[in-house]
């Protein structure tokens, strides 16, 4: 059986992932969706936490929740992302990142 | 869970997320996301928290990802434009991935494991016959009332939380339409 | 009361400046009223005793005050300040009438009676020193009331100058005093002194303090080598010269001088200080005289008297009889500002003709002025009952008593010298200005000015005959032992002799002459000392202090200093900005690295 080890190590290679990809990738969607990536990599490990330190023979579900408030919480980010990143295509017709330089100091 | 299954499911969570960030086209790189997320959701599953890895199906590979797609063949994007890869920061890139991936190990080996061990439903039974006794009843029976337990403390425990993202999903659903309004010029 | 005493004129300058610029003629009402209501306050308060003081600032243990000491000596010389002040504001209304900047002209006579308030009441040195500067720059901006002649201006700035030089002296003076005798009051000096802290300091440290304070007077009071400003200072308007440059300002050296002496006594000055601040008077009496001799310009030969007078003072303070000094500036402040006011009604009746050779008999043509500035002259050169004549008798009795003590008698003839020469250049002076026939244009159609001119002429005429008799004696700062009194000695003979030796030479020289008989170039020329300061100080000193001042302010100020500091924070900021580069992924880049950076920290 698999154990909790096992678990934090996928999670953390799944969030390494999703941060290569946040550094790497130009297109902006693209780069939402690594930080979805990461979020799960996130939820991964409160589950496996939950799963592995029960209480009275079952998991501990406060671990759970805070899964399904951040879950809840990333749709609504997910929404606000998107229309900003149409917003912002609308306005440059651009979502490459290199193209997007108005911070530079 | 056994191996086998925990090591299939990992590997399609990882490969799936592996091609997110490696495919050009963002329309395969959402089809991977979805195939990371359903692996992801059979190790939730393997986790005993089945309301959960039914949820990342529903809410991720369902909702969300529909509306990436979505977005992107809104916006109608090409692939991305073949430009030189810098190296960079790519190496920067995999640096840090690498690092993470070091400490990553390192923090895992100083601390102590776990092992699996099954769920002791009876003990459960009896400690929420008096809270619950319907919960206790399905306990008792064997079966993991999963969703049941959840909505238990979802609305005992986190009542006000439950509130206020309801509210966050109404600010953000305003937002959205807000930003999404096309401004008069 | 004191207090209203002190800022009334503050308030009426401010009124002034910042409400009634525009309204002239209100402007200059304020200011007389003003200083009508002092003088009454002054006349009130007169012989009171009465210290008081708040804090204004807080160091330490040491407590800076601003407070009054009223006695005697300050509010005597308030009434000389505040009666000659009334008499020259109205003056002023008639002399200034059709000045384009009256308002500002009232503002800063305003302001100077304020400063010169503050002199006289204050109760502590570093209160003296503030309003000390505060009528340097009055007097400043009354000389340099018509800014746009390029003289006047230049006059402002030299006057404002050469008083900076003594200052300089005075500030370290009022240190060293406060270092000797641990109090910055006259009422702690005072008790200090009672205290027998005399004993306790070297004559060479209380000596080159006193002489350090004694820097600030030869400034302000003109003495010599910082004398230079007060000639040129008459290029203000007269009644300015009247009062700031006659009566009042430059006598605060001495109103100082005596302030010290009396505070921390008159066995202070047994040294070689007070030997140095007689002397310089002494000279400063006896070549300020010579120069007077030779010049032309009415107010340029007052200046020199002024000048002379002032040497006078100085001397007695130096000779350990303050108290004669200060009654002969008692008696010398009516008659100097009758006399600079008698020169601004000629030069007013005259159309601003200012050399006594273009003037010519003017007392006829101008008996009230005339008759008024014959009253002043006459005090001027102590014909026996005027006022001049007692307090002049009584420089020389001290300068006669210290001669006999020390069998010096150099000081009691110089004195005697100054005065044969006082009644040679003023008999000069009113013979060619007064008398025979007018040799101008101007002085013909010289007629007799107004009321507002002639009464407080006649009023100073009063007051120059009558202020050293007896009945007077009340109003003087400080009168000494036996003033006043009438009696026949050696001294009485050499004073008589001396007027009739400068008067009847002077009168049968000068009687009915065209242009001067005698031409003496060095003495008109004031003893080549402007052209040795020009030439000398101005051009070597000034100008390789200027090249200091300017590498300086160059290269170390504005090079290292200010633009050191911008180059340093233009780079940090050029620096730091490279890190904003704008680019996503670099901030992602930066992002992940602090947070392995903390997992590093943290974990392990």
């Amino acid at each position: 059986m698999a154990t909790l080890h096992s678990y934090l190590l996928v999670s953390g290679l799944l969030f390494a992932i999703g941060l290569s990809g946040v550094i790497l990738r130009r297109n902006i969607i693209v780069v939402f969706m690594c930080l979805e990536l990461m979020l799960s990599a996130a939820n991964l490990t409160l589950v496996a936490f939950s799963r592995f330190n029960g209480s009275n023979g079952l998991p501990d579900y406060h671990g759970q929740m805070m899964v399904f408030f951040v879950i809840t919480v990333a749709a609504a980010e997910v929404a606000v992302g998107l229309a900003i990143i149409v917003a912002l295509y609308r306005a440059r017709q651009t979502i490459n990142t290199e193209d997007l330089t108005s911070m530079r100091g | 869970m056994p191996l086998p299954l925990f090591w299939f499911f990992a590997l399609v969570m990882l490969f799936g997320g592996v091609a997110v960030v490696a495919l050009r086209n963002p329309v395969a790189s959402a089809l991977s996301m979805v195939a990371s997320f359903v692996g992801l959701s059979g190790l939730f599953i393997g986790l005993n928290a089945f309301f959960v890895g039914i949820i990342q199906i529903l809410v991720y590979a369902g909702a969300i990802m529909v509306l990436f797609i979505f977005i992107i063949m809104l916006l109608d994007l090409k692939i991305e434009e073949k430009r030189a890869p810098k190296l960079a920061p790519l190496l920067g890139g995999l640096g840090i991935v690498l690092g993470f991936t070091i400490q990553l190990i390192g923090v895992l080996s100083k601390t102590p494991n776990a092992d699996w061990k099954p769920l002791d439903l009876a003990a459960a039974s009896a400690a929420h016959a008096q809270s619950s006794p319907g919960i206790s009843t399905k306990l008792a029976e064997g079966h993991l009332p999963d969703v049941n337990l959840i909505g238990d403390i979802l609305f005992k425990g986190y009542n006000l939380p439950l509130q206020i993202v309801g509210v966050l999903l109404l600010v953000a659903t305003i937002g959205v339409v807000v930003l999404s309004k096309r401004q008069e010029a | 009361m004191a207090w209203v005493l002190l800022f009334l004129p503050l308030i009426a300058a401010a009124a002034n400046q910042l409400y009634l610029k525009r309204n002239a003629y209100i402007a200059s009402l304020v200011s007389v009223a003003s200083v009508a209501v002092t003088l009454v306050i002054a006349l009130m308060l007169l012989g009171k005793e009465a210290t008081d003081s708040v804090d204004w600032a807080t160091i330490g243990e040491f407590k800076l005050q601003i407070g009054y000491k009223l006695d005697q000596l300050s509010t005597g010389m308030m009434v000389v300040v505040t009666g000659v002040g009334l008499l020259v504001h109205v003056f002023s209304l008639a002399y200034m009438k059709d000045d384009a900047a009256k308002a500002r002209f009232f503002t800063g006579l305003s302001l100077f009676m304020f400063s010169m308030t503050g002199i006289v009441l204050a109760s502590n040195f570093i209160m003296t020193f503030i309003f000390w500067e505060l009528v340097g720059l009055s007097s400043y901006l009354l000389i340099g009331h018509w800014y746009q002649k390029d003289s006047a201006a230049d006059a402002a700035k030299k006057a404002f100058i050469t008083n900076r030089i003594g200052d300089f002296g005075f500030m370290i003076g009022i240190l060293m005093l406060w270092g000797i005798t641990g109090s910055l009051s006259f009422d702690g000096m005072k008790s200090w002194s009672a205290g027998g802290g005399l004993e306790h300091v070297s004559t060479g440290v209380l000596g080159a303090c006193l002489l350090c304070v004694f820097c600030g007077a030869v400034g302000k009071s003109a003495q010599m080598p910082l004398h230079v400003w007060l000639p040129d200072a008459m290029e203000g308007p007269t009644p300015v010269s009247a009062l700031i440059h006659a009566a009042t300002m430059v006598a605060a050296g001495v109103y100082m001088l005596f302030r010290v002496q009396s505070s921390i006594g008159a066995e202070a000055f047994d040294n070689f200080a007070g030997d140095t601040i007689a002397w310089i008077g002494a000279i400063t009496s006896l070549c300020a005289a010579l120069m007077a001799t030779q010049q032309d310009d009415i107010k340029r030969i007052l200046a020199y008297s002024t000048l002379s007078q002032l040497g006078y003072m100085v001397m007695a303070v130096g000779l350990r009889h303050g108290d004669a000094g200060m009654f002969h500036l008692f008696t010398h402040a009516w008659f100097k500002a009758l006399l600079f006011l008698g020169s601004g009604a000629v030069i007013y009746a005259c159309h601003h003709e200012q050399d006594i050779w273009k003037m010519g008999g003017l007392l006829k043509k101008m008996p009230i002025t005339g008759f008024t500035f014959l009253v002043g002259f006459l005090a001027l050169i102590a014909v026996p009952g005027t006022a001049g004549f007692f307090s002049k008798e009584m420089i020389l009795h001290a300068a006669h008593e210290y001669g006999d003590e020390h069998h010096n008698m150099a000081f009691f003839w110089i004195a005697a010298g100054v005065a044969v020469l006082t009644s040679f250049y003023m008999t000069r002076l009113f013979v060619v200005a007064f008398l025979g026939k007018h040799r101008s244009d101007d002085a013909s159609h010289a007629h007799e000015v107004g009321p507002l001119m002639f009464v407080p002429l006649v009023v100073l005429a009063v007051l120059a005959v009558v202020g050293g008799f007896k009945l007077a004696h009340g109003l003087a700062p400080a009168t000494p032992h036996g003033a006043g009194e009438f009696e026949v000695n050696p001294i009485f003979w050499v004073s008589v002799g001396a007027l009739a030796l400068g008067a009847i030479p002077g009168f049968l020289l000068y009687n009915g002459k065209e242009k001067d008989p005698v031409s003496i170039p060095f003495f008109r020329d004031r003893f080549k000392i402007d052209d040795l300061y020009d030439n000398v100080i101005v051009r070597y000193f000034q100008n390789g202090f200027a090249a200091i001042v300017h590498f300086f302010d160059e290269f170390l100020i504005n090079g290292l200093i200010v633009g050191g500091a911008s180059r340093l924070a233009e780079g940090c900021g050029g620096l730091f900005r490279r890190v904003q580069s704008g680019n996503l992924q670099g901030y992602a880049f930066v992002f992940g690295l602090g947070v392995i950076l903390v997992i590093y920290f943290t974990a392990f």
